[in-house]
């Protein structure tokens, strides 16, 4: 278990005032402060870490935001900022000194502006919320994390989430124009605009990502873009990882671009096809979901093209949607793969390390050594354009044995994605599963920058305290001592 | 001003001459090959020091769509590599030794910390979009990298962000890793003549709002009405098939054109060489949202005029006048009245020594500002006042 710093006994002292003093910023049933209602807030999506918050604020506005926020930097509170709870890094697991500020309730669409081709959403908006919001006149808002039905476009910015279409449009960094931002202090920030590029500090850049350790976002502009006429998927399975990866350099040094490639590994395959059954070549040791873009003839001629390119390997099995009907199918295993392995074993963790894409034979190699050294199941799924890896660790979380077993064995794959020349997370941030493991990327200097950097925005080290920077480094948290979560 | 310019041959010895200039209370102007130096404010510095000594591509992997390169490397030098494998610097930086009055190309570095992009930039980001990773010595004299050399990395805060686009003034890079990608096999323009600006923002709108993928949307006036260009990038059947679509649709726009093979055209525009100025004007880059562009040259066409070149879809307004105080608070108003942003991006040093090269920022991001340049260059020694007072 990674251990939390104690509460601090002045503010739970205080609780009763704290929340009062809450409930005069934000009226009516925005300040929750009952152990049961407070239950749902006492984890997110790295569902092992619980822990009930102080209190949890549901404000309705960017002034009630900065209210808030200026009185707990005031009285030295801890705040952790929330949108859906799907972090599955623990990004948003409270403390119990720690006010949760929910942002669900700020989910308004402001403005859609198509000749700009950029909306202005509220943080509360949910990512796919603003694709449904605009598809009907052919836009969509480009990142897609598997979670989008229910993340939030704040947590999105938060986490600088990806998706299954980076290689061609990029991170949620990549596709934003201004934010709303309040600082600790209170002060409401407008970074940013309605234009590309402003010139200064590229503040939209270091916010975007920066895991609630810099200050609140209540509002996004957001990129749109005009949707392509069309796109496919195709598939191609092989008999060993290594060719399947030669097949993904052959792709790609061709000069396509395919808008997703998706690589899945036997166990991956075997899961997703009992539970989606999608088709998958159950014979294969690697299958790839490759998707293009255009009208049906430019489908066809890259289809077409990487066919030729997959069959220079040796494919047991390839096979080219001819619908979209047929594309979608593709699809629905890999797109269910979580909820497949979950069928398989109820608990699992979700790994999120990236490698160099050259470096996947090895590591997927070593990973399945791993596995039959630690006794536990591993299921992997890779966006084969960007390197980004996720292996499901697959574990009993009623024995405690084996639940400490899948986190020294993620422990393991990260360290490996590291050493290989890759980094700890590719979409889903460090937040509190991959704290203790920065130093393996970085050098105590390096972590001492980035943490001054945090103290340069919340000087008090309020804002989502105890994630993202090992504890005994951190000019607050060095001297606390510290307590397991759960 | 200077006294001399240090050419370090590593990069250790770039934070043993920070180290030194720390402590000797020397000022230092950090540069490439020093094709920009007439960019932003003048730097009050007493030593200048050059990374042209640290050159050379480190690490090149075309099927990992990945190349790292020392700070000082030409980016010819980058761009051939990459030709070879038929892959291309995907924000497309431009080339303005013939704006600045260079002699020497700009080196990565230089274009990293500049955070120059070309055309591409509306479609396929900026060059901070695509810089992976870097490594940089920071006022302190400390080696420090952000980021890796893999597509996606969210680990600790993005210290390439902060570091692309802040003029040397948070530390020295030494080494950047880029994402890269596939060069296009075939160019097409579709250029229509429109009768207004209004128009012609309309024009770039509605192709960039086309299911067509359009990589480049500039507009070049002439007289009261202009040309729009919209360009398609891609294999050579898809860019004939797209191109033809596209003309069809902007015919409702005016006289629309197919031409095929038009690098040089975006080339220039890339370079900003249809703006046309000479070398005495001043020269600015406005950003605003693209339907408020029209507004911005209206304004400024009606304090005295001007030289005008949209780019980015109307998004990127460059302007060149007579270099005068007057012009520039011209420009500054247009900018600001139209919700936009600013940067005096060429002028004699008088007058970009005398005047706001950039927005001020609010309070809160001003304390922000300087407690960052605090944590990273707690001397103020990295190129001070470039940017602004203190920055």
């Amino acid at each position: 278990m990674i251990p939390l710093p104690a509460p601090k006994p002045e503010v739970l002292a205080r609780r009763v005032q704290i929340v009062a003093a809450l409930q005069a910023i934000i009226p009516g049933d925005g300040v929750i402060s009952e152990a049961l209602r407070l239950k749902p807030y006492e984890t997110d999506g790295l569902s092992a870490y619980r822990q009930p918050p102080l209190a949890v604020v549901l404000p309705t506005s960017t002034e009630q935001v900065a209210a808030v926020l200026k009185y707990c930097n005031a009285h030295g509170v801890r705040v952790v900022p929330r949108g859906a709870g799907t972090s599955l890094s623990g990004g948003a697991l409270p403390l119990a000194d720690a006010v949760v500020m929910g942002l669900m309730r700020m989910n308004h669409i402001k403005t859609v502006d198509y000749e700009n081709r950029l909306a202005v959403v509220e943080a509360g908006v949910t990512n796919l919320g603003i694709t449904k919001h605009v598809e009907a006149d052919g836009f969509f808002y480009a990142p897609d994390p598997s979670s989008q039905l229910a993340c939030m476009i704040g947590g999105n910015v938060m986490m600088n989430s990806g998706g299954a279409h980076c290689l061609k449009y990029g991170v949620t960094a990549n596709n934003l124009l201004g934010l709303t931002f309040v600082t600790i202090e209170g002060e409401v920030v407008q970074i940013g605009g309605t234009y590309l590029d402003a010139p200064g500090y590229d503040w939209l850049g270091i916010i975007t990502g920066s895991e609630g350790q810099l200050g609140v976002v209540t509002e996004v502009t957001v990129r749109i873009l005009r949707g392509p006429e069309g796109a496919r998927a195709m598939l191609a399975a092989f008999d060993s990882i290594e060719v399947a990866g030669q097949a993904v350099d052959a792709i790609i040094g061709s000069g396509i671009i395919p808008v997703a490639l998706e690589f899945m590994d036997r166990p991956c395959i075997h899961a997703c096809e009992a539970f989606a059954h999608a088709g998958y070549p159950l014979d294969a040791e690697a299958m790839l979901i490759i998707e293009v873009e255009g009208n049906v003839e430019e489908q066809d001629r890259l289809l077409g093209w990487i066919k030729e390119i997959c069959n220079r390997f040796n494919p047991i099995s390839l096979k080219v949607a001819e619908t979209a009907e047929e594309s979608l199918a593709i699809w629905k295993g890999r797109k269910g793969a979580f909820g497949a392995v979950g069928r398989i074993s109820p608990d699992y963790l979700c790994m999120d390390g990236t490698i160099p894409t050259g470096e996947l034979p090895f590591v997927l190699k070593r990973i399945g050594e791993m596995s039959a050294s630690y006794g536990l199941q591993v299921a992997n799924v890779f966006h084969a354009g960007d390197g980004n890896l996720h292996p499901l660790i697959m574990f009993d979380a009623n024995n405690e044995a084996s639940f400490h077993a899948a986190e020294n064995f993620g422990a393991d794959i990260l360290k490996l994605c590291v050493e290989v020349g890759g980094c700890l997370t590719g979409e889903h941030g460090v937040g509190i599963e991959k704290r203790d493991l920065m130093p393996v990327q970085f050098s105590p200097l390096e972590l001492d920058q980035m943490r001054a950097i945090k103290g340069a925005f919340d000087p008090q080290w309020l804002l989502n305290p105890a994630k993202v920077f090992p504890l005994e480094g951190n000019p607050i948290f060095a001297t606390i001592p510290v307590l397991n979560a759960a | 001003m200077l006294s001399s310019t240090i050419v370090p041959k590593s990069e250790d010895a770039v934070a043993s001459l920070v180290i030194a200039a720390a402590a000797q209370g020397e000022k230092l102007a950090i540069e490439g090959n020093g094709s920009k130096r007439a960019l932003l404010r003048p730097v009050q510095a007493t030593r200048s020091v050059s990374l042209r000594g640290l050159t050379g591509i480190t690490l090149y992997h075309p099927t990992e769509l990945i190349i790292s390169a020392r700070a000082g490397t030409p980016l010819p030098e980058i761009e051939a590599a990459l030709a070879e494998h038929g892959q291309h610097i995907i924000a497309e930086p431009p080339d303005l030794s013939a704006l600045f009055g260079a002699s020497r190309p700009a080196t990565i570095g230089g274009i990293v910390a500049t955070n120059l992009s070309g055309p591409r930039r509306i479609a396929w980001g900026a060059m901070r979009d695509h810089v992976m990773g870097i490594r940089a010595v920071n006022g302190k004299g400390e080696i420090f990298r952000s980021g890796g050399r893999v597509l996606k990395n969210v680990t600790g805060l993005d210290l390439c962000k902060l570091l692309t686009g802040s003029h040397g003034t948070l530390g020295v890079i030494t080494e950047v890793t880029l994402k890269v990608l596939p060069a296009p096999k075939a160019t097409g323009t579709v250029s229509i003549r429109v009768a207004t600006l209004e128009q012609g923002i309309a024009a770039l709108s509605a192709g960039l709002g086309s299911p067509f993928s359009v990589t480049g949307a500039a507009l070049l006036p002439e007289g009261e009405g202009a040309t729009a260009h919209l360009r398609i990038e891609d294999f050579s059947e898809s860019v004939a098939y797209r191109c033809g679509k596209l003309r069809d649709d902007m015919a409702r726009f005016g006289e629309a054109t197919i031409g095929m093979d038009t690098q040089a055209l975006w080339q220039g525009i890339r370079d900003a060489e249809p703006l046309g100025a000479t070398a005495e004007e001043a020269i600015w880059r406005v950003s605003v949202q693209p339907s408020a562009a029209p507004g911005v040259v209206a304004a400024l066409r009606a304090v005295g005029g001007g030289k005008f070149l949209l780019d980015w879809g109307g998004g990127l307004v460059w302007v060149a006048a007579h270099a005068s105080e007057a012009a520039h608070q011209a420009v500054v108003a247009a900018a600001l009245a139209a919700q936009g942003s600013y940067t005096l991006f060429r002028a004699p040093e008088a007058l970009r020594g005398s005047v706001a090269v950039l927005p001020d920022e609010v309070p809160a991001l001003a304390a922000i500002a300087r407690r960052v340049k605090a944590v990273m260059d707690p001397a103020g020694l990295l190129n001070p006042g470039r940017m602004r007072a203190g920055q």
